[in-house]
Order: C-alpha cells, then sequence, then structure tokens
C-alpha cells in the first residue's frame, strides 16, 4: 500500500475472500479508507442513513403488523379448534403452534431490523479496571476485620467460642436425621438388602398352595400342555400380583419353551418341566426387563445395554455389561396341570449390590443353576 | 417526529418515585449505557437463559394440571387406545395435559424441546468459552458456577423425564435405581431412602415432582443470578480487534442496543422452541403406555444429554467382583460403577480443573479480557476437541440399537467399534486438531507477511506474472495481531544445569515439561516475513523473478 | 329310456365318471393325508389340485434350499410342519424366496410369479405334508371387531420389546433386526405371531387365544394409522430423533439468527 508504483486498478468484485475466523469486514480488505460517517455527534456511534431508516421503519411496522394478525389467530384458534382425539389435538396443536411461531417470529425479524437498520452503529470505548480492589481499601477491610472480631470477644473468650461449636454440630445434623423416614418400611439399615434376596415367588397362594403363573396382560395361568410350541415365550407374572409393581419389578418371568434336546447343561433340567424354562426377566445390569427372544439361537437380549444370555444355557452371559446370568425360577406343575412356581430363585434377581456377594457360588454349592 | 427533547411525564413521575426510595439513578447512571461487545458466539449462552426462562413458564402451566401420584386409576379420557388401562395418575393427567387441555400439547412439547435445548445451549456456550479462553483469570468462579449449572441441569432432565411415569420414563428410572444400587457400601440405603422401600414404591413421582419444580430450579435461579451478575461486573470478553485491549471494552451500549438484541434473541429461542413444538413431536407418552417394571420397548433411550451414560454403560464388558467371595457383602459390579461415575467424573471434574491446571503449567496470573482465539492456543484446542471426541463415541454408543437397526449394521459390531474408538478417537482428534491449529497459525502468518492474495494478475516489466498481494485490512490484521504466545514458567536450567526453583522434583519437572510443552510461540507471525514469495509465485510466474520486486508490491 | 338311462348312454358320461372318480378318490388320498391333522379348508372343499399345483412350484422355486421332499437342507429349514400360515406370512411380504444371503431375510417386493393363487397352491402343499398353523380367515384378524385397549396392553408385554412401542422396529442381535410393522397386513401379524418366522418366537393360540392376538391387531393397525398429533412423528423412535432435531435443527437455527443478529453490514464504499 506505501509503495504500489505498479498503479494496480482493484475492481469492487476482485475483493478477496473472507478469511474465516476473523472479523466480517466492515471496510474492504484492501485498505480502502473507511467510509466517514456524516453526522456522528458521538465518536463510535454512527447513525443511519435517514432515506434507509424509512425504508426499514415500513418493514419493521409490517413484521409488528404480522405479529399482531398472528397473535388474534392464536386467540381465535384457541376458542374455535377443540381437542380430545389425535386428529383433534393434531389440528388445534399445528393451529396454536403455528400461529404463536408466526407471532413471536415476526416480532423478532421487526426488532432485529430496527436494531440494525435503525438504531446508530456502535463502536462505543469503555474502560476497564482490574478486578482487584485498590491496595488501601483492602488494608481498611483487613482492620475492620480485626477489629470487630476483637470487639466480639471470639477471639479472647475460649468459652463462647467452643460452646458455639458445640451448639452448631447437633443443629447441622437435624436436616440428615429427618430424613430418615424417607424409607416407609423404618426398618434397621443393615437389613434393607436383605428385602431384595426374596421375591413373592417364595410366598404360597390364600389356599396355602404355590403360586401359579399366570401371562402377564390377561392373567390367566399356563396349563404346561397349551404352552407346546417350541421357539414360544411367554411374559409370566405371579398370580395374585398382576398389578403390583414393586413385586413385579422382581418377580417377572420369561418362560421358554424348548425342544427338550436344545437344552444345555447350564440350565438346572430339575427345575424345568417338558421343555419349559422359567428365567428372571430383570437384567442382572441395571434391571431393565430382558426380554428380546430371538428362537433360533435361543439368545435372550436387553434392549437397554444389550446385555445377551444363552437361554438354552442357564441364561449365561455371552454379550454386553451384564455380569451374571439371569436367575433361573425352579418350577413344576400342579394337580391341574398347570405351571407353578416350586419355590423362590436361589439367588438374588436384577442388578447387583454391595451386600449381595456371591450368590451364585453359594447357591451352586446347594445344586442350583450353573 | 421528532427527537424527545425532555423525559416524558409518564416515565419521570414513577421513576421520581422509585428514585427517592431506591436511589437507583447512580446504578443506572453507570449500567444503563454498560457496552457489550457484539460477536455472534457470546449470544449462545442466551439460548440456555431463554430456554430457561420458557421452561419456568411453560412448567408452571403443566403444573396447573399434572399430578404427581402414583395411584393406580383406570384410564378415563379421550385417548381411545388407551381407555380403561391402569394407570397411574401421574401418567393418566399427563395424557389429559396432551389430549384433553386446549394448548397443553403444545405447552407440553415446548417444554421438553426448550429442556433439550437448554442443555444444549449449555454446552455450546461452555465450548465457546473453553475454546476462547475465556474462562481465566479474573472469570473462574464464572465458569465453576457453569459446571455446577450444567451438572443441576442434568438433574433437572433426568427427574423432569421421570415424571410422566410411562413406560420409556420408567425405564429410565429403573436404570437410574439400578446405578444407584450398585454403589459400594451405601447403594441399598440411597435407593431404600429415594423410593421409600423397594423399587419402585409409590413416592418417587412424587419426591422427584418437589425436587424438579422447587429444589433444583431454585438453586438453579439463583446460580445462573450469580452467573449473570459475575459477568456484568466482570464485563464481558472481547475477541480480539482493532482498538480492543484487555484494558477495554469495545461494542455497543445496554440501551438500547444492546437490550433490543437480547430482546430479539429471547424471541428467536421462543420461536424456534414453539415452532419444534408445533411440527416435531417430541416424547409422545401416549405411545409408550403406562410404566410397569415387567415390560420395555426396544429403542428405550434417555433424552440426549444422558445418551453418554448409555453409551458408556452399553461400552462395557462384564466385570464384577465379589471381595469377600459369598459373604453378604463386597460385592462391586464394575460393569455400571466405572461406567456411571467415570465418564462423568472425567469430564467435569476435568471441566472444573482446567482452568486452574493450565495457570498452574502456565504461571500466567494475569487478567485476561481478550479472548484467544481457538488456533492461538493449539494445546488447549486439542485437549477440547478430544474432549468432545470423547464425549462424542460415547454418545454415539447411547444411540448403536438405532443405528443398527436403521443402517443395518450388527448390534455387536457397534459395540466392539465403540471399545476401540474410545480410546482412539480422542487421540486421533488431539493429533489432527493440533495439525490444523498450526496450519491456520500459518496461514495467520502468511496473511500478515504477504499479505491476501487479491486475484489480479499482473505481468512484470521483464516478463514475469505475479499474483498481487495486498495487506489486509487493519480490522483483520488487528484481529491476527491479537495473538499472543501462550505464557510458559521459566523453565530454562542456570548455567550449572540446575532447573529453577519449584521445578526440581519429580512434580516439578514435570510441570516445566508440560509448560514448555504447552506454552511458548509455536508459529510466530513476523516471521517468514519475506521468505517464500519466490514459492507462491513459482506457480504463476514465467521466469525467476527477484523477490525485491515482489516485495515492491506486496508491502 | 327313463331320462336317468338318456344321460348315461351319453357320449359324455365316460369323461364325466371319470373325473367323478378321480376326484373322489383325490378327496380319499387327501382324506388320508390330513388323517390325524387339523382340517385344511383348502382340501376339505376338494381343492386337490392346489396341492399337486403347489408341489409342481415348489419343485421349481424351493427345492434347490429346502430339499426334494421340504426336510431341510443346511441352507435352509424343513417345512414339515410349518403351516400354510408360515408359507403365507414368508411369500407375500416377500422374504421368500430368499435373495442374497444375510443375517436375515428383508421384507421385499414380490417377485413376479409370486401372487395370491401361486402362495395359495404352495401353502397347500406345504400344509400337506405335516399340518401346521392355518391362513387365518378375515374374520379372525379383522381390527374392527378388537379390543385395542386390551391388545395394546398384550403387545406392550409381548411384542414391544422387539418392535418397539410403535411397531418401528429394533435391532437384534448380530445383524439381525425386528422388522417395522408399518406395512404388515393384519393376516401377516396373526401368521407372525404363530409361526414365529426366523428369530421371532412363536406364541400360540393355546396361551395367547385368536380373540387376543386380532386385540393386539387392533391396536397396532390403530396406532399405525393415527395422526401424529404433535407434528412430524420423527420415526417415532423416541429420544434419539428428538435430539438430532434438536442440535440439527434448534441450535443451528439459533446459531443462524445470532450470526444475523450480530454481523456488520457490508458498507458500500
Amino acid at each position: 500500500m506505501t509503495d504500489n508504483e505498479h498503479e494496480i486498478e482493484q475492481p469492487d468484485e476482485r475483493k478477496p475472500k473472507r478469511v474465516i475466523g476473523t472479523p466480517a469486514p466492515g471496510t474492504s480488505m484492501l485498505g480502502a479508507a473507511e467510509p466517514e460517517a456524516a453526522d456522528q455527534d458521538v465518536p463510535g456511534v454512527t447513525l443511519q442513513d435517514e432515506a434507509k431508516a424509512r425504508k426499514a421503519e415500513k418493514i419493521v411496522a409490517l413484521c409488528f403488523a404480522i405479529t399482531f394478525l398472528a397473535g388474534i389467530a392464536f386467540i381465535i384458534s384457541y376458542v374455535y379448534f377443540q381437542v380430545g382425539s389425535p386428529d383433534a389435538t393434531g389440528t388445534s396443536n399445528l393451529a396454536l403452534g403455528s400461529s404463536l411461531t408466526v407471532a413471536i417470529l415476526a416480532l423478532a425479524i421487526g426488532i432485529v431490523v430496527w436494531t440494525r437498520q435503525i438504531m446508530p452503529k456502535y463502536a462505543l470505548v469503555q474502560e476497564r479496571h482490574t478486578m482487584t480492589s485498590d491496595e488501601e481499601d483492602r488494608e481498611v477491610v483487613a482492620d475492620t476485620f480485626l477489629r470487630g472480631a476483637n470487639e466480639s470477644g471470639f477471639v479472647k473468650r475460649k468459652l463462647l467460642r467452643r460452646t458455639l461449636l458445640l451448639a452448631a454440630a447437633p443443629l447441622g445434623l437435624i436436616p440428615v436425621v429427618l430424613l430418615r423416614d424417607l424409607d416407609n418400611n423404618k426398618m434397621p439399615g443393615a437389613d434393607f438388602h436383605k428385602e431384595l434376596r426374596h421375591t413373592v415367588w417364595g410366598q404360597k397362594n390364600k389356599e396355602g398352595k404355590p403360586l401359579r403363573l399366570v401371562v402377564e396382560g390377561t392373567g390367566q395361568p399356563i396349563r404346561a400342555a397349551d404352552f407346546n410350541s417350541p421357539g414360544g415365550i411367554l411374559s409370566v407374572v405371579p398370580e395374585g400380583y398382576e398389578h403390583d409393581l414393586t413385586a413385579l419389578a422382581k418377580a417377572t418371568l420369561i418362560l421358554i419353551k424348548f425342544r427338550p434336546e436344545e437344552i444345555k447343561d447350564g440350565t438346572n433340567r430339575n427345575w424345568t418341566h417338558d421343555g419349559i424354562v422359567a428365567y428372571s426377566k430383570i437384567c442382572t445390569h441395571v434391571g431393565c426387563p430382558a426380554a428380546l427372544y430371538e428362537q433360533n439361537t435361543h439368545h435372550i437380549l436387553c434392549p437397554c445395554h444389550q446385555s445377551t444370555f444363552d437361554a438354552a444355557d442357564g441364561a449365561k452371559v455371552i454379550f454386553g455389561p451384564a455380569a451374571r446370568p439371569l436367575p433361573q425360577l425352579p418350577i413344576t406343575v400342579d394337580a391341574e396341570g398347570y405351571l407353578v412356581a416350586q419355590g423362590d430363585f436361589k439367588v438374588p434377581v436384577g442388578p447387583s449390590y454391595w451386600e449381595r456377594g456371591d450368590a451364585e457360588a453359594e447357591a451352586g454349592m446347594k445344586g442350583g443353576q450353573a | 417526529m421528532s427527537d424527545l427533547k425532555a423525559v416524558p411525564k409518564a416515565i419521570a413521575g414513577p421513576s421520581n418515585f422509585l428514585d427517592e426510595r431506591l436511589g437507583g439513578a447512580n446504578a443506572l447512571k453507570r449500567n444503563l449505557r454498560k457496552i457489550f461487545p457484539d460477536h455472534w458466539s457470546f449470544l449462545l449462552g442466551e439460548i440456555a437463559l431463554y430456554s430457561f426462562v420458557i421452561l419456568l413458564l411453560t412448567g408452571t402451566f403443566l403444573t396447573l394440571w399434572f399430578k404427581p401420584s402414583m395411584m393406580e386409576i383406570a384410564y378415563d379420557g379421550s385417548y381411545a387406545p388407551l381407555k380403561g388401562v391402569m394407570m397411574s395418575e401421574a401418567y393418566a393427567s399427563s395424557l389429559e395435559i396432551s389430549f384433553d387441555v386446549r394448548g397443553g400439547l403444545l405447552i407440553r412439547q415446548m417444554h421438553h424441546w426448550a429442556a433439550l435445548l437448554f442443555v444444549a445451549g449449555m454446552m455450546v456456550h461452555m465450548l465457546r468459552v473453553f475454546f476462547t479462553g475465556a474462562y481465566r483469570k479474573p472469570r473462574e468462579i464464572n465458569w465453576i458456577i457453569g459446571i455446577l449449572l450444567l451438572t443441576l441441569a442434568l438433574a433437572e432432565g433426568l427427574t423432569g423425564y421421570s415424571l410422566p411415569d410411562d413406560l420409556l420414563s420408567g425405564a429410565g428410572l429403573r436404570i437410574t435405581e439400578g446405578v444407584a444400587i450398585s454403589l459400594p457400601i451405601v447403594g441399598t440405603y440411597i435407593t431404600f431412602f429415594l423410593f421409600g422401600g423397594e423399587y419402585p414404591g409409590e413416592d418417587v413421582i412424587s419426591r422427584f415432582y418437589s425436587l424438579h419444580i422447587l429444589l433444583i430450579p431454585g438453586i438453579l435461579l439463583a446460580l445462573v443470578t450469580a452467573h449473570m451478575v459475575l459477568m456484568w461486573v466482570q464485563k464481558h470478553t472481547q475477541m480480539p480487534g482493532k482498538g480492543r485491549t484487555n484494558k477495554n471494552v469495545v461494542g455497543a451500549p445496554f440501551y438500547p442496543a444492546f437490550m433490543a438484541k437480547a430482546g430479539a434473541y429471547f424471541l428467536f429461542t421462543l420461536a424456534v422452541v414453539a415452532g419444534l413444538a408445533t411440527f416435531a413431536q417430541i416424547n409422545p407418552i401416549w405411545l409408550f403406555g403406562p410404566y410397569t417394571p415387567a415390560d420395555i420397548s426396544a429403542g428405550s433411550q434417555p433424552d440426549w444429554y444422558m445418551g453418554f451414560l448409555e453409551g458408556s454403560l452399553r461400552l462395557m464388558p462384564p466385570w464384577e467382583i465379589n471381595l469377600f467371595g459369598t459373604a453378604q457383602a463386597g460385592t462391586l459390579p464394575l460393569s455400571v460403577i466405572i461406567p456411571a461415575l467415570l465418564p462423568l467424573g472425567i469430564i467435569m471434574t476435568g471441566l472444573a480443573l482446567y482452568p486452574f491446571l493450565e495457570r498452574w503449567v502456565t504461571g500466567d496470573n494475569r487478567e485476561h479480557h481478550v479472548a484467544d482465539r481457538p488456533r492461538n492456543n493449539p494445546h488447549r484446542t486439542s485437549i477440547g476437541m478430544s474432549a468432545i471426541t470423547f464425549y462424542g463415541v460415547l454418545w454415539l454408543l447411547g444411540a448403536n440399537d438405532e443405528i443398527a437397526a436403521n443402517f443395518h449394521i450388527s448390534l455387536n459390531w457397534t459395540t466392539y467399534a465403540g471399545r476401540v474408538l474410545i480410546f482412539v478417537a480422542p487421540a486421533l482428534a488431539y493429533l489432527i486438531t493440533y495439525r490444523v491449529c498450526l496450519g491456520l497459525q500459518r496461514s495467520d502468518q502468511a496473511i500478515i507477511s504477504h499479505g491476501v492474495e487479491s486475484g489480479v494478475i499482473k505481468r512484470l516489466p521483464h516478463g514475469e506474472f505475479i499474483e498481487v498481494h495486498t495487506p489486509p485490512s487493519e480490522d483483520i490484521e488487528a484481529h491476527m495481531r491479537g495473538k499472543e504466545a501462550v505464557p510458559m514458567l521459566p523453565v530454562a536450567e542456570d548455567p550449572s544445569g540446575i532447573p529453577p526453583k519449584g521445578m526440581r522434583g519429580p512434580v516439578g519437572k514435570l510441570r516445566g515439561r508440560m509448560s514448555k510443552a504447552y506454552g511458548g510461540e509455536k508459529i510466530p507471525l513476523d516471521d517468514g516475513h519475506g521468505h517464500g514469495h519466490e514459492e507462491e509465485h513459482a506457480a504463476i510466474g514465467t521466469g525467476s523473478g527477484s523477490g525485491d520486486d515482489d516485495r515492491s508490491i506486496t508491502h | 329310456m327313463t331320462r336317468i338311462t338318456a344321460w348315461r348312454r351319453h357320449p359324455l358320461a365316460r369323461y364325466a365318471v371319470l373325473i367323478l372318480a378321480l376326484a373322489l378318490v383325490g378327496m380319499v388320498y387327501a382324506a388320508f393325508v390330513q388323517a390325524g391333522k387339523p382340517a385344511d379348508a383348502a382340501l376339505a372343499a376338494g381343492k386337490v389340485d392346489d396341492v399337486a399345483a403347489g408341489r409342481s412350484l415348489f419343485e421349481k422355486h424351493c427345492m434347490s434350499c429346502h430339499g426334494t421332499n421340504a426336510q431341510g437342507t443346511t441352507t435352509a429349514p424343513t417345512l414339515i410342519g410349518v403351516g400354510a400360515a408360515a408359507v403365507d406370512f414368508q411369500m407375500s411380504t416377500g422374504r421368500m424366496p430368499a435373495g442374497a444371503p444375510g443375517p436375515q431375510a428383508p421384507r421385499k417386493p414380490l417377485p413376479e410369479w409370486v401372487n395370491e393363487e401361486k402362495i395359495r397352491q404352495i401353502s397347500a402343499y406345504v400344509q400337506s405334508l405335516g399340518g401346521g398353523p392355518q391362513v387365518p380367515g378375515h374374520e379372525q384378524v379383522d381390527p374392527k371387531l378388537g379390543d385395542a385397549a386390551k391388545g395394546g396392553e398384550l403387545f406392550r408385554a409381548n411384542c414391544i420389546q422387539c418392535h418397539n412401542w410403535a411397531g418401528a422396529g429394533g435391532a437384534l442381535t448380530q445383524g439381525k433386526y425386528a422388522p417395522n410393522l408399518n406395512e404388515s397386513t393384519p393376516t401377516q401379524i396373526y401368521e407372525a405371531m404363530v409361526t414365529g418366522p426366523q428369530a421371532m418366537p412363536v406364541f400360540n393360540d393355546t396361551t395367547i387365544t385368536p380373540e387376543e392376538k386380532r386385540s393386539m391387531i387392533a391396536y397396532i393397525t390403530q396406532v399405525r394409522e393415527q395422526r401424529d398429533p404433535g407434528g412430524f412423528g420423527l420415526g417415532r423412535i423416541g429420544p434419539v430423533t428428538e435430539g438430532l432435531v434438536a442440535w440439527v435443527v434448534g441450535i443451528a437455527a439459533l446459531c443462524l439468527a445470532a450470526i444475523w443478529i450480530t454481523a456488520k453490514k457490508r458498507q458500500k464504499s
């Protein structure tokens, strides 16, 4: 720019492209002089050209008028469109939502045009000061602090200081103590985990007989002879607990029908009946119902984190983050041929917890699921 | 109309009344024309702020109908496919809001979309602050407040997601319980107190409700206020540019320009939220059905901001330890604890400590009000990109079942790939970003020392063709020259080979080495001045031109 | 001469008798084959031709994988006992005859030679081999006769873990997947439940009754046809697409707005 002896012409359209990451060029990058603001009263405040501002005013007014109309349209839509069925609600949602969106959007656009085309352009400068206070102020504060501390006697009077601390200690505990009854059972804390070791399958029904397995959703008990298609699966809940969510969170089963020759040694055959095997549906990872069953591979897949279990082989883990097989429930049939539980699971179902211990090894010693 | 000459009575009266009682004029005098620098990325945090305002308003609307109760009732509302189905009152009232309250569905969807944008806005804002180094002294406290806000927003999202008590939200709650119970020693205690007994019990919805509408938003509001006050007091950072220094701030005054811009941006946020709620269905709870712990749907996913936790759970191999064998204690489900706590811990702790670690490594104790361009601190930018990649891999893996189902990839292979990528991809991202930063610095250097390619081809008297370079405009040059070397500790050893004080022990040596790598000027702007002309022009030049001629044109 | 005698002596009589006799033999044969198996409507009505035609179609299009007598080979399972419902499901959805090998045969357009009649014939042949579930009648799968709310409960208990809450489908292990139910006809849904095609388990009629299945069909068809009241359904797969939209549409739009608000106007010089 200094000694451009070749006198190169710079046509406007030859301006180089903007360099990414740099501010939008207010001026030409070729170093052309900044246009002088005509009516500049204050440095840093560039007033807009009046003709352009007048044009912009019309645009802004149009935007605000659209907002007005759309706002009215919203109120009319509210009165006119009723809700109820998905169809009616859909229409209402569309009418209300689009009128609201248009109203707000037009208002936003109007204001932006207003700031950009009517308000002046600003490049005002303001001084910053370091956040640190003056040394003098800091000294004054320090002195004031010391003086107050001494005047209060807090420093000198040991007894006062110590009893105050003593007094504060239980007060701080009260909010914690008050939360104790969050647990509705109010059982000793050390017994919490024992609840997790049992499910309702260990209980008897009103007649003192073992609980029947019933189909989730219909509540029908299952005759073993009816569940006779190999590759079949059922989601099963305990009789009498069909709507007890807390019981279901541990007791829900998947019932799978195999051809007897498909069952491998991982499964405890004494706990099956005629190729029918019952596993806990609650994943041993974090407790989602693991229920995606592929009848051709015998895989049970949990949809939450994709733990995969081999249903033919004692539901042992073959993929994913679950560390333990799905517990198998011992089942048999009652006198009428309906499937019933022989008793409770031999190991805790669902996700692991600190007090669980290696329950599989313990149960294995007593002849449980391998 | 002509300009106003005096304050109109309608305003003068009330403001006089207020000033006589509050004395606000002094504060207003100083603050009405407070200067706010202009850069589009400075508005990103406002997405979160305005989403929060929208959340408070729409949330209040929802509370007018929502019943936070887990009592079982038979549904008797308008949605036919669920008629007579047993469900909790919470779910039934959410259906009522959706189908039996005019505008209810719109507001419910706005609430949910605003929640997604709330967290997304916080994240893009945080990334902007990180990559421009705007967390540096004196803004570390505001940075920490920001991290707290993000953490609380995740908790707020989690509790809100669970409230409708549909099958999808229940799955999320179940996973939350599974993670909580896996914690060593305290796990069972936490779940029994949280759920009032065994999962799911009958209390958790009402407990989450009071957390979601009172406790967490209360803390959020207080922290948001603190965040704004600190920003106001410390003044906003600005990008480097003409006339901008650490001692000033250049921009538009709060009244009227910035006020109008901020107001317009609030309206834009509201319009986007309303537009999404109109045209994009979110969380169609009527399709999910009521919650029961016995059922689950394929594709059960958390909202996007929890996706990275979901992904890390999915990625994990099946590790579990029983410390004391069959004894009833000592079970450590590592396949839950590690993925639930480690990535979150790494990301949140890393974010919170970064300003202090950086200061420790660079020894930089000055105040910074001019933001860095990301390229000018290549190691910081690379660390940031590396963290984004780490997060991104986990996030992607959180949706691996949908990816597998919709793109017909084996589900198992997405997991195997994720297990490798979680280690490899962040390292690659680091290397690539570092190279890109240096490349961009070099291009800045080229512009400063050679100017901008003008596109004009000039034939010199002796026959050589050259492309004329012109110097960058003042604005651009000032912007680029705003670069300063990343500070470094005085690491040089004295003549007898003893490193400076504080850098002698193993930690000190490490600090010194890190400082050397992290700090310093990688590509000085004015270096290379006058070099490289030949190469640049060779492509067009016909003969071997003399460097002097070139220089006379470009400078 | 009585009229009957005149009939008897008619030149075409011998052919008529021959045809009648053949038909009788066929019926006896069919009854013999079907002994001990559920009655086949088509066969009982004397459509022996279907079986024969089905056999020849089978030889032409299916035998190479399923074996000469449908006993199965290493590449394809036996068809003995799978029933007409399985054939009708696999062929009417285009899954069979299978195309390129893969983890699972996808739904695809029917080949040109396949039509309702050909499917019926092959179904009849396969049914004749070893019985199995029948193709359900119209009334059996009519969504109008089902109770959608009841069906919804069963659908959530038994189907959505693989097929998703709105029948949008989902992933299974090793590249297998549960397909979406958008195009499935009521008949196909029923057939899939009773036959358990590919990875899908079987839900037989003795544990989930035909009425209950009809209610599930009612729920599936009602929900998939109903409008998404909140706008576009985003594939009805939940938070994944919602999160994508929040970023790609929401945050992107707000970034553009921010750029517009703060952009310096290019000054005309």
